[in-house]
């Protein structure tokens, strides 16, 4: 692959996750809002790929295409009334929003570009990452890893727990 | 323009400020609960391609474990948040954050 190419391709992949961000937030519809991250988090997992971290963008679409977007698309489901088309949100404080969000990106893009002399070495990451990974996994965060498999187990856990239906409090009402 | 055809560690630095002044500007100013989750979602992306991109021009595995960490903590606090959405559209019929003002019933 030619430098060329690769860097029409990056501007691609850029190009369509900056975008389809803009839609989600912008889009007055909350379905088109959740059909757009979709999008976004393809388009992520792109970059993650021109980073040379393909294990993280094959567990980005495997989680958020297929866990979070999912439970957000039921989420919208659950909470609007679809036969009702009343899936519009409204927006409040747009002004002081928009301010913010030109003033941080401006600044965060300025600080970055300009202010900052980035120590990068010569010896990036090439190739795939996967074998180094479960090395990592096995003996440097081995402890971090188990933290994390106990705090999500205890969070689906939760979450069954919080969203089940209530059958006693029906039944005490009675 | 050399800098533009060379993709560097600074293209993704500017591309996740994006992503994240959007999902801040998501957080701040949607009323729907679910449309807030997804400005948290974009703001998590953002952390994580910032997170890549410094471990891909260092050369260390640092930023790829803790990417995997971040993502896992996502899934765990999308889970959580929508369970506490469906608990709150069930007690006010409504998930409009800024009309939820009462912590009972």
């Amino acid at each position: 692959m030619t430098n060329t190419t690769y860097t029409v391709i990056f501007y691609l992949f850029a190009a369509i996750t900056v975008f389809s961000a803009v839609f989600v937030v912008f889009s007055r519809n909350v379905i088109y809002s959740a059909f757009s991250l979709l999008f976004t988090f393809f388009g992520v997992a792109a970059l993650y790929v021109f980073l040379s971290a393909d294990f993280i963008a094959v567990t980005q679409i495997i989680v958020y295409v297929g866990g979070i977007l999912v439970l957000l698309l039921f989420g919208v489901m659950f909470t609007n009334k679809i036969m009702m088309t009343d899936l519009k949100t409204d927006v409040l404080n747009l002004v002081p929003g928009l301010v913010l969000l030109v003033a941080i990106t401006g600044g965060l893009i300025y600080t970055f570009l300009t202010r900052s002399e980035w120590f990068t070495t010569v010896e990036q990451l090439q190739g795939s990452v996967v074998e180094r990974i479960g090395f990592e996994t096995m003996s440097r965060y081995v402890l971090p890893f188990e933290m994390v498999s106990i705090l999500l187990l205890l969070a689906l856990i939760g979450a069954a727990f919080l969203a089940r239906f209530d059958n006693s409090a029906k039944s005490n009402e009675k | 323009m050399d800098v533009l055809f060379t993709i560097g560690l600074d293209h993704y630095l500017v591309i996740s400020a994006i992503l994240f002044g959007l999902g801040l500007f998501a957080i701040l100013t949607r009323k729907n609960a679910i449309v807030v989750l997804m400005g948290v979602e974009l703001i998590l992306n953002a952390a994580n391609i910032n997170l890549l991109a410094f471990s891909k021009y260092n050369g260390g595995m640092e930023g790829v474990m803790f990417s995997l960490f971040v993502i896992v903590l996502a899934a765990a606090e999308a889970a959580i948040a929508l369970a506490i959405v469906i608990n709150i559209y069930k007690t006010f019929n409504t998930v409009d954050v800024s009309s939820i003002d009462s912590l009972k019933e």
